[in-house]
């Protein structure tokens, strides 16, 4: 397999197939608590990201090392020390956005996606494998926030891009007010559950729209070791 | 997850797999410690920009002349202010006298959790403005006194222990001055609450509160 083809397999791996959100499922603590806008979502996906593509890197690189029984605790290690770097970094250049996603910046830590990714793939492939696999499970992931985030954003507040400015600097923006008002719910816990379950329900029905025509486009299984 | 590695590892020597995580370890530290200390100014400026820029509304157009977060003094608990955390109190000083005092209290009674609640204070006694910093109410009901949600907060505008008079700290559904908000009495009886135990705690230690030496309230009291 060519580079490039193999970087085309692991995206599509991450976005779609194996979705950490949509299909594994994980990490849907922080997934559902910070989605309340799209630019919570992105702050949060953009966090995770760089979480996993770096921890996939370190883990890869040291694989050599890691003995089964001291494993876990190396995971622990890479991971907690990398996600206090990119806290600090967040305070650092974007206090606002950090002030809002507050303490689910360090639950990165806890987010089962990144060890997971770290047992089942990095630790057992080569550093540019598993970087990319790394880089897209969080873009999966970043993506799924976005769209969730943005999803109960217009339905609950009726707006789209609000605290654009946490991000992007600039002045306080209430981002584009499209409908005056809107349905709280979506904002709300239930909202994020029932908004991840038509997110799992829409793709679980165009993948089976999909493999009606042709069986074997389906065969990409990435979980196997 | 147990692989062909599994029995050489069981072979090596303990010391070997404390060695590589000790060893790893040292490498975290190295990477935390040079981000934390690339990090640290400008987390510290960012800090000093906010506080500035959350104190500012309440400061009703007041020149300040020292740096605000010298001027810092923390009230440990016991203490008379709202709240069951220790208080903080920004002494705001022109031409060198005292011209007003900011809280940071904490209204309990609300609907979910501490509000809490900045309260600016001039010197006499009147109140500049007061702002929400934390708050955990409904949103769309409680989350209303929000002051980028609604003008609720803006009757609190130069009010003092006087004006209304003490009896009337109150919403007006219970006989006070104060408008409520349609849904929400709970979280307007809170606020209220504590912007008026704010106000008899500063009407009481003045003094004080301009005397007691940064952070060393505890052994003036």
């Amino acid at each position: 397999m060519t580079r490039q083809t193999d970087f085309k397999t692991r995206l599509r791996a991450g976005l779609w197939t194996v979705n950490p959100g949509l299909v594994q499922i994980l990490g849907i603590c922080p997934l559902l608590a910070v989605t309340t806008t799209l630019v919570n979502g992105l702050g949060l996906g953009i966090a995770t990201l760089f979480v996993l593509t770096f921890s996939n890197m370190l883990v890869s690189a040291t694989r050599h090392f890691i003995r089964p029984e001291i494993r876990i605790p190396m995971y622990v290690l890479i991971i907690s020390s990398l996600v206090t770097c990119i806290e600090l970094l967040f305070y650092a250049w974007f206090p606002g956005l950090g002030r809002t996603l507050g303490i689910f910046l360090p639950l990165i830590v806890t987010n089962c996606a990144i060890v997971a990714r770290a047992e089942v793939y990095a630790s057992k492939n080569p550093v540019g494998a598993s970087i990319m696999d790394g880089f897209s499970m969080g873009a999966g992931f970043a993506l799924l926030l976005c769209a969730l985030g943005a999803f109960r954003e217009l339905i609950g507040y009726g707006t789209i891009f609000s605290g654009f400015d946490m991000l992007f600097g600039g002045e306080p923006s209430p981002g584009i007010v499209l409908v005056d008002g809107g349905f709280l719910l979506a904002i709300l816990p239930p909202g994020a559950f029932i908004g991840l379950a038509l997110a799992i329900a829409a793709k679980n029905a165009i993948d089976r729209r999909r493999r009606v025509p042709h069986k074997g486009s389906t065969g990409v299984r990435v979980d196997a070791p | 997850m147990s692989n062909g590695n599994s029995k050489s590892a069981k072979k090596a020597p303990v010391w070997q797999g404390a060695f590589i995580l000790a060893a790893l370890a040292a490498f975290c530290t190295v990477l935390v410690a040079v981000t934390h200390s690339y990090t640290a100014p400008l987390i510290h400026a960012n800090e000093q920009a906010y506080l500035e820029q959350s104190l500012k509304p309440v400061l009703g157009g007041i020149e300040y002349e020292t740096e605000l977060s010298r001027s810092v003094l923390n009230v440990p608990i016991p203490h008379e202010l709202p709240g069951s955390e220790a208080a903080v109190i920004y002494r705001i000083y022109a031409d060198g006298m005292p011209a007003a005092a900011l809280f940071i209290v904490s209204a309990r009674d609300g609907f979910s959790g501490p509000i809490k609640l900045l309260i600016g204070v001039k010197i006499d006694g009147s109140i500049t403005a007061v702002r929400i910093l934390l708050h955990k109410e409904t949103p769309g009901l409680g989350d209303m006194i929000v002051s980028s949600k609604s003008d609720w907060l803006q009757q609190f505008e130069s009010t003092s222990l006087t004006s209304p008079i003490e009896a009337s700290w109150k919403i007006k559904r219970d006989g006070g001055e104060f408008d409520q908000l349609t849904g929400a009495s709970v979280t307007p009886r809170a606020v209220i609450k504590a912007v008026k135990e704010t106000l008899i705690y500063f009407d009481s230690n003045r003094d004080f509160v301009f005397s007691a030496i940064e952070n060393v309230a505890e052994e003036l009291e």
